[in-house]
């Protein structure tokens, strides 16, 4: 809901925070998560990350989060899709050029991410969406790609 | 004072040589990287199969800009192609920017169109997301927006610098052009846009386009910004501007066209003159004139829709070229055959 989105990205430090703390869970789930089988999961995890991130951030289900980059404004919910905003047809209020009755999904995110500890991310160029990810859960993505590079860094420290 | 003609000028319609350090065969990258202060100006693609009205917009130009910019689909309306346009254009020896939008076409297209371009002899692409299918004459067609502009700047920066596509593919001939983007500095959030723009540097951009400036104030703000930042070494900065055809269409414009930014001080000026074409054309002369001045901008990018004609008038009355004349495809004096071919042409 459009509400809920702004009230979120207007408490993007207590989104960024409890965000850590729902990854900061998984990742010591992993071991669990990773016996069960990450592709077995996918669709429950998923169907629960629909309904939590598109009551909160109206997500899209793009499959590869970029809310702590964004300022938690999610990108999907601009017309343009766009992942490094704003573009230039921001209207003089701070609105949407091609959605008038809509704040600037990208000003928004701005403000969002000045109220975050990490939100200098959002400096960092974001690149184009795989859309094959579609509809998948990204919070399990995380959690294989953080678990899988302590995995190779605890290799190359045994080697 | 004679076109500014190289040493090594090819017969038109062929590729300048690679100078060291540059990214391609073009003469808006060595007019920029000369130290000039430069010129673009952007041609409107007809609504026409026909070639020849392709021919007589550009002719406008002559002698008075650097480079030409093509649109792609600008304002979401259907018009001839940037790439048609491009090819039909390099042929006669003239610069084009090549603008390729993210609105239209997926990755497949869009980098197809990037070889396309560069081997039909464009040296500079201009990558936008372009805008809104709401805001065109098909509001019923599916946007694409598989790419934003970002991306489509790092993919073509690879193509060119890795000499691969996206998908990691290897090109056998990279597309040697020089990138370019647009900018706002203009609107909200202010003090995002340097850092946006720094963004995009980062992405790839080697020139950027701004949105028209009718308000120097702002964009000082911003070039300060931009210097702080140290962004004015790392890529040229084409500020853009245009004639206001009359208040009315002023008022028009700064209601319409999200993004472009009027002062109320511009439409009392219209207003308050007797003939507000002709002073539309004078507040345009005085923007180039204080934007000519500013630290870090490399040059001017004449935005004249619908007062295309007036273009030659804006850029010589404004005296930003500092007598210099640019290359244009008439001040060919070589071969007879190339000659006569570039006449039946023009």
């Amino acid at each position: 809901m459009y509400k809920i989105r702004l009230w979120a990205v207007s408490n993007a430090r207590l989104m960024e925070k409890t965000y850590a703390a729902v990854e900061k869970t998984l990742i010591a789930a992993a071991p669990i998560l990773k016996k069960i089988g990450y592709e077995r999961l996918d669709k429950p995890v998923a169907a629960v990350e629909k309904v939590v991130k598109g009551v909160l951030f109206d997500c899209q289900m793009c499959g590869q989060c970029a809310l702590s980059s964004t300022g938690m404004s999610c990108p999907m919910n601009c017309p343009k899709t766009i992942r490094n905003g704003p573009c230039g047809g921001v209207r003089a209020d701070g609105f949407c050029e091609v959605k008038p009755e809509m704040r600037c999904v990208w000003v928004e995110g701005f403000a969002g991410s000045q109220r975050m500890k990490e939100g200098g991310d959002i400096k960092v160029v974001q690149f184009a969406v795989d859309h094959r990810l579609k509809g998948k859960s990204s919070w399990l993505r995380v959690v294989q790609e953080k678990t899988a590079s302590d995995e190779d860094a605890a290799a190359g420290a045994k080697s | 004072m004679n076109p500014s003609r190289y040493e090594d000028e090819p017969v038109p319609g062929y590729p300048l040589p690679i100078r060291p350090g540059h990214s391609s065969p073009g003469r808006l990258e060595r007019v920029l990287r000369d130290g000039h202060f430069a010129v673009t100006s952007e041609l409107a693609p007809p609504d026409s199969a026909d070639p020849n009205e392709v021919y007589e917009r550009a002719r406008l130009f002559d002698g008075y800009v650097d480079a030409i910019n093509a649109t792609d689909g600008s304002g979401a309306h259907c018009h001839m192609g940037s790439l048609a346009v491009c090819s039909l254009l390099t042929r006669l020896g003239y610069a084009l920017i090549m603008q390729i939008s993210c609105r239209d076409k997926n990755r497949i297209a869009i980098q197809g169109d990037i070889l396309g371009g560069a081997a039909m002899g464009v040296c500079n692409m201009l990558m936008l997301s372009g805008d809104g299918v709401q805001t065109g004459d098909h509001p019923q067609a599916k946007p694409v927006f598989d790419l934003d502009c970002m991306s489509l700047l790092e993919i073509a920066k690879t193509m060119r610098d890795d000499g691969t596509f996206q998908s990691g593919r290897k090109l056998t001939s990279n597309p040697r052009v020089f990138l370019g983007a647009a900018a706002n500095p203009f609107v909200e959030p202010f003090d995002w846009r340097p850092q946006r723009l720094a963004k995009k540097v980062a992405a790839g951009a080697q020139f950027v386009q701004t949105q028209y400036c009718y308000d120097i104030d702002r964009l000082q703000r911003y070039m300060q910004a931009v210097r702080d930042m140290g962004l004015e070494k790392k890529v040229f900065i084409l500020v853009g501007v245009g004639p206001l055809a009359s208040a009315r269409a002023a008022e028009f414009i700064r209601s319409n066209v999200p993004g472009v930014y009027i002062p109320d001080a511009i439409i009392d000026r219209l207003k308050g003159a007797d003939d507000q074409k002709a002073e539309g054309l004078n507040i345009c002369i005085e923007m180039m004139q204080q934007i000519r001045e500013i630290e870090g901008v490399a040059g001017v990018h004449v935005m004249a829709y619908r007062q295309e004609k007036h273009v030659p008038e804006i850029v010589e009355r404004s005296g930003v070229l500092e007598g210099r004349t640019p290359w244009h495809p008439s001040s060919y004096t070589g071969d007879a055959t190339v000659q006569q071919q570039l006449d039946s042409n023009a």
